[in-house]
């Protein structure tokens, strides 16, 4: 045991060294810059120490919109390395390392905290709630998040990255085959953003189920409401499940047990197994917030209520139970015999159908609407066909039969990339390009926003579509290289510069976010899209206690019935009351650092110095159990000022869709 | 929760009544028959899981209260993943035998 100091930072590679460098200068920089700026105090007063649900959800997608970089880039690099037939761009190992860390990243610090930032944003304005119903944990939850995802982050240039693939099997997995640290960061970073998601799980279920305003029964709920509702749960019934096997790993890699290794009399695939029981069920957890986006998207641009509103709602909950039911269908292959294979071959069928009666509830909700090509909507438009594509091809992969000639191919490859790209990806630009004015008071630019979506969609089907083609021809997954013998080398190449195509559209999307925040008008109205829940019916950007006075409901589509009813939308000076609101704590953001330190002392095996890290962790734990804060009064004269400053300018904004 | 303090706690008393038939009908099972030791197993395994539903509903009032409902779908859907789980992993890691 014990590590070697010479193996601390990774050297001998160019493009590793280039990036340590990049990270310093960019450290420095924004130490720097802040300094500069005199931001300090206002950082840590602000957003540090926030426990605003908007804020947090703000920082969420930020993490996000980066992470989803730092995946993009080991993205590219893969396109790089397999553009051509005996590349040598990168290494085997590196290789290896690369494609590790860009699943884990885009799954879980990329696709997690783009949703669940959008759902800490949109989910208690949509209720008529004024926070979520723990402030304090929910920013506990995003520093855990924040802390897991940097430790992983740091992986590649101190100690070496996981290279076991994101799914880690054993016995590669194990000390036997892979000695170095990197898998332990794996084991520690993951275990530590996963503790984060857990408690938002919990946060999510509480708010939605206690905190609805008056009128908001359920089946009164927005669609994105209810499918982060779901998402919450099935959060809370899969995640302990990563937990303890994470935990089994942690004590395999770094104390010498035997779980997951044959020799000392474990079991290998007992890893697959309990990694897809929660892998599975993760795929529906990112991917059903997205298609509450869709549908909050699509029903208005097309200026109706959305179809089929109850069907959609037990198709959800049909989705969440069935998604317990399919693991195995991950390793048809460890040849667990018919009986066990065509059952979760059935299952996994079984899902397609409660997907399909949503699609057709989108496409019925199109029908004969007033469709408004918005960026938004363009999104949601194209997610429909090539979300098919990735639906049907699930459907061929789910027959186990038939898995064993697909399986380890880019054929799989390229299906869940058409389910996740569209399904996550898209609907997280549609919600950004959506709710960004909610967020920040502008607009995002539409005609940067159209080319951002017609690069980025035509992009992501050249990049996936020929690896389709690839993989029935035999191509094989995490592959670092191929013979010219075989072929392959158009289809690659084509793939490549699809993946350039991608990479350009996600600039544009980078382009748009700072042309906004400098040009963008700032003169807009609380309801520019003329939206129908209740997030628009408050200011935008909103205001920290959301609702001067809670909003009653009903009907569905709230806001869209107080509109045609002229309800509610005006504030009289005798119906403000005093709010109560929590208070800040920096406890959550020092709860994230010695998080973080301790997992950085497992991750290098140093136990006795992560033991007396804990230690920070337990006293963290006792300071909360005797905090007596019970938070603050909004005085009456500060929201009177705060709601004239927005609703008295509304008839000279511009409401508009530019 | 007026009506729990009125009257004679007549569910108190055949839950409590039926606890103990459960009790002995297992422990006679275990020692007073010849069964095989895997049907044994079986039948106090289901009477114990019985037993549970029972203190649940009579003594720990599962289905009572502003919550009753939601606690009962709570229970049943920690009840599911719990079963999914364990027989789940168990029925495939011994290859569907």
């Amino acid at each position: 045991m014990g590590i070697n100091w010479h193996d601390f930072f990774i050297v001998g590679n160019p493009l590793i060294l280039g990036s340590q460098i990049a990270i310093v200068l960019t450290m420095v920089g924004i130490v720097a810059g802040i300094t500069y700026l005199k931001k300090w105090k206002w950082l840590w007063r602000e957003w540090l120490t926030t426990v605003d649900h908007k804020r947090i959800g703000i920082m969420y997608i930020l993490s996000g919109v980066l992470m989803f970089f730092r995946g993009g880039v080991d993205g590219l690099l893969m396109k790089a390395q397999t553009s051509r037939p005996e590349m040598k761009f990168l290494d085997a190992q590196h290789y290896n390392e690369i494609f590790t860390t860009h699943g884990v990243i885009m799954i879980l610090f990329a696709a997690m905290p783009l949703l669940i930032g959008l759902m800490n944003v949109v989910v208690p304005l949509q209720i008529g709630a004024r926070d979520v119903a723990f402030p304090q944990l929910n920013a506990l939850s995003f520093w855990l998040f924040f802390s897991g995802a940097m430790l992983f982050n740091i992986s590649f240039v101190v100690g070496g990255s996981p290279d076991a693939g994101w799914t880690a099997y054993f016995p590669l997995a194990g000390k036997e085959f892979t000695p170095g640290i990197g898998n332990n960061y794996y084991a520690v970073a993951l275990q530590i953003a996963g503790i984060g998601t857990l408690m938002t799980g919990i946060n999510f279920i509480v708010t939605v189920l206690k905190m609805r305003t008056k009128g908001m029964t359920l089946m009164r709920m927005p669609m994105f409401t209810w499918t982060s509702f779901i998402a919450s749960v099935i959060i809370v019934a899969s995640f302990p499940i990563f937990t303890v096997a994470l935990a089994l790993m942690t004590f395999d890699r770094i104390f010498g047990t035997h779980f997951f290794t044959i020799s000392g009399g474990g079991m290998d695939m007992m890893w697959a197994n309990l990694f897809w029981l929660w892998g599975h069920p993760e795929v529906y957890i990112v991917v059903l917030p997205a298609f509450g986006m869709f549908s909050e998207v699509i029903s208005t641009f097309s200026r109706k209520r959305l179809f089929g509103y109850n069907s959609m709602v037990f198709s959800i909950v049909g989705i969440a139970f069935l998604s317990m039911l399919v693991w195995v269908h991950h390793f048809f292959t460890m040849g667990a015999g018919p009986g066990v294979n065509s059952v979760f071959s059935i299952t996994t069928m079984m899902i397609a159908i409660p997907t399909g009666v949503k699609m057709f509830n989108w496409l019925f909700t199109m029908r004969k609407g007033r469709i408004e090509l918005t960026t938004a909507m363009l999104w949601a438009l194209a997610f429909i066909p090539c979300f098919v594509i990735g639906g049907v091809t699930g459907v061929m992969l789910a027959m186990g039969a038939a898995d064993y000639q697909y399986h380890n191919t880019l054929f799989l490859v390229a299906h869940f990339h058409y389910v996740l790209i569209p399904g996550v990806v898209f609907a997280v630009f549609a919600g950004l390009y959506y709710w960004w004015p909610k967020m920040f008071g502008h607009m995002l630019n539409e005609k940067i926003g159209k080319i951002h979506f017609w690069f980025f969609t035509i992009g992501f089907n050249l990049t996936f579509m020929p690896m389709f083609f690839l993989g029935l021809d035999g191509a094989v997954r995490r592959s670092y290289t191929y013979s010219a013998e075989s072929g392959y080398a158009p289809l690659f190449l084509l793939s490549t510069i699809g993946a350039v195509i991608l990479a350009i559209g996600f600039g544009a999307l980078c382009y748009n976010i700072y042309w906004s925040a400098r040009y963008a008008d700032r003169n807009i109205s609380n309801d520019p899209w003329d939206a129908r829940t209740l997030e628009w019916a408050t200011a935008s950007p909103v205001q920290f206690y959301n609702f001067a006075k809670l909003p009653e409901v009903k009907s569905i589509d709230a806001f869209w019935y107080m509109k045609k009813h002229n309800e509610g939308l005006t504030l009289k000076d005798e119906e403000v009351e005093e709010i109560h609101m929590p208070s800040n704590s920096g406890l959550p953001f020092y709860m994230g650092v010695i998080f973080g330190i301790t997992g950085f002392l497992l991750v290098f095996e140093w136990k006795l110095a992560a033991l007396v890290a804990t230690v920070g962790i337990l006293a963290g734990l006792i300071i909360r159990s005797f905090d007596y804060n019970d938070g603050f009064h909004v005085h009456k004269d500060e929201i009177k000022k705060t709601e004239k400053a927005w609703r008295s300018v509304n008839k000279g904004v511009n409401n508009h869709v530019s | 929760m007026e009506k729990n303090h009125k009257g004679f706690p007549v569910t108190h008393v055949i839950g409590f009544i039926m606890s103990l038939v459960l009790t002995f009908a297992a422990l006679g099972v275990a020692i007073k028959t010849s069964l095989p030791f895997k049907t044994i197993l079986w039948i106090i395994g289901s009477l114990a899981v019985v037993q549970a539903g029972l203190q649940l509903y009579m003594f720990m009032h599962m289905n009572e209260g502003e919550d009753g409902k939601s606690q009962v779908i709570n229970v049943a859907y920690g009840f599911f993943i719990a079963v999914v789980t364990v027989a789940g992993s168990i029925w495939v890691m011994s290859f569907g035998m």
